[in-house]
């Protein structure tokens, strides 16, 4: 029977890690991921899991051994935030271009400078080209199942690429929330046995892994990778399925919530997206028709299925927890090239918020819809790229 | 249409196939050349220890030259070599002249 627990985002993270048993794990703290990694390496030390856990001086050197343990034949974890997934920069890139199925809970928090440790998605964002798929979760909840149909995505023998499963620091990792954990058999016959392919200890058919690839076939390198990349979706879908049925929970590549007949949308990734749905409920007491749109697999970004459920909105706010400077918001950017090819396009803004931890606050998502009901109105876009919720 | 070319690669560019270095031939990228003058080799193996790639030819403990398939000209065993009364067995040598 699943159990309900109170537990933080972190701790779900860890229980999650902990139910699939992964081989190896190659870990270094950092603020707000620690407590997630923390919990895990008590597992090992309580010999709850079988994993062998790798000790780093490094988050670069945590990714190389993530690598060359997921390289030998391991199911391979890690966990990392800010500075730490920054240090990670080259390895991710290796990791997916190898193909490595290596799953990482990212607890997104802030880049330096200035230094702070709280949520916001500028790590994230800045791995968005990495090759990595990311699937970015609201609560705690998600986070868990994420993690958990991470595994089966990053596997799938047509997929064996690297996973991101994004929660915000602090205000998921560290809040306490309710939970419903699976059983551990259920887990494990979820992810099921780990099926290695080409595993470098299969001593008897050496191979080599990371050549050096010249102007003569880097480019179908890349063309395959992109390939692959282009079946992710159908295998989100199918793991998701297949989830609902032992867990009753079903997710999608994006959640819609009272999107169908909206006019007004908000785009927005991760824990905001709790407190829009509040403000879009009271928007609808009122006869406005608000709705929201929270991306839930962000790379491979799904532009065909999110044109889709924007195309009867009137006008759409994107909100991006990041800053692309110089240049509209990451997640901006993918809704307006999504919207693009539509016949009537809505009408589209970007609001840059709650950086650094910032609070997004009902008035911010309430300050937005009114935005966006004046263009309605007025048939007029004032500023296309704003920050709000800055203290003047 | 036959399938791409692309989509018969290995995923993550691994090499399944073990030892096939020996087909890449990096001699051509050769500048300058060792050339062997037995007169003056006393079959220390020196060059052959030394030889970052296995392109020095020994058989029964003696030197008996270069393999020039694979060597890069890095000139180590040049440089190596003690000699004999103070005259080098192994000198490099321009290509090309």
């Amino acid at each position: 029977m699943a159990r309900v627990v109170a537990v933080t985002g972190n701790e779900a993270g860890a229980e999650a890690l902990r139910q699939v048993n992964p081989d190896v794990c190659a870990a270094y703290p950092i603020t707000p991921q620690t407590d997630m990694m923390q919990r895990f390496a008590g597992f090992v030390s309580n010999g709850q899991v079988d994993t062998e856990m790798i000790l780093v001086e490094s988050e670069h050197s945590a990714m190389s051994a993530c690598i060359g343990a997921a390289a030998g034949g391991g199911r391979v974890i890690t966990a990392t935030s800010s500075q730490g997934l920054a240090l990670m920069w080259e390895m991710l890139f290796i990791a997916a271009g190898d193909r490595l199925p290596i799953v990482m809970p990212v607890v997104n928090r802030a880049l330096s400078a200035p230094l702070n440790i709280h949520g916001d998605h500028s790590d994230a964002m800045g791995a968005r080209d990495s090759g990595w798929i990311q699937l970015w979760s609201e609560n705690a909840q998600e986070a868990y199942d994420n993690i958990i149909q991470a595994f089966r995505i990053a596997e799938h023998m047509d997929i064996r690429l690297p996973v991101m499963v994004c929660l915000d620091g602090f205000i998921i990792s560290h809040s306490i929330e309710r939970v419903e954990y699976l059983d551990d058999e259920v887990v494990r016959e979820f992810v099921g046995e780990y099926r290695p392919m080409n595993p470098l200890l299969d001593v008897d058919n050496p191979k080599s892994y990371g050549p050096l690839i010249l102007p003569d076939l880097y480019h179908e390198y890349k063309r395959a990778q992109h390939e692959v990349m282009g079946r992710v979706k159908g295998v989100v879908l199918e793991v998701a399925s297949e989830f609902e049925k032992i867990s009753g929970r079903r997710y999608g590549l994006f959640e819609s919530y009272r999107l169908e007949d909206a006019d007004l949308v908000m785009v927005i990734l991760n824990s905001a997206a709790g407190t829009a749905k509040d403000v879009i409920d009271h928007y609808r007491d009122r006869g406005i028709k608000a709705g929201l749109l929270k991306p839930r697999l962000f790379r491979p970004f799904p532009y065909e299925e999110v044109a889709e459920a924007l195309r009867n909105a009137k006008a759409v706010a994107v909100l991006d927890r990041a800053d692309s400077f110089g240049a509209y918001g990451p997640l901006f950017v993918e809704i307006t090239s999504a919207t693009l090819h539509l016949d009537k396009r809505p009408f589209l803004i970007n609001k840059i918020y709650g950086l650094g931890g910032r609070d997004f606050l009902p008035e911010h998502a309430g300050q937005v819809l009114e935005e966006l009901k004046e263009i309605v109105e007025t048939g007029r876009v004032k500023t296309i790229k704003e920050y709000i919720g800055v203290r003047e | 249409m036959s399938e791409p070319f692309w989509k018969r690669l290995t995923p993550g560019s691994v090499i399944l196939e073990a030892g096939n270095a020996v087909e890449f031939k990096t001699g051509s990228w050769r500048a300058f050349r060792p050339v062997w003058k037995e007169e003056n080799c006393i079959h220390c193996l020196f060059c052959w220890m030394f030889c970052p790639d296995m392109s020095v030819i020994v058989e029964d403990g003696k030197m008996k030259g270069f393999n020039y398939d694979y060597c890069k000209g890095c000139g180590i065993c040049a440089l190596e070599c003690p000699g004999k009364k103070g005259k080098k067995a192994i000198e490099m040598q321009e290509e090309g002249k």
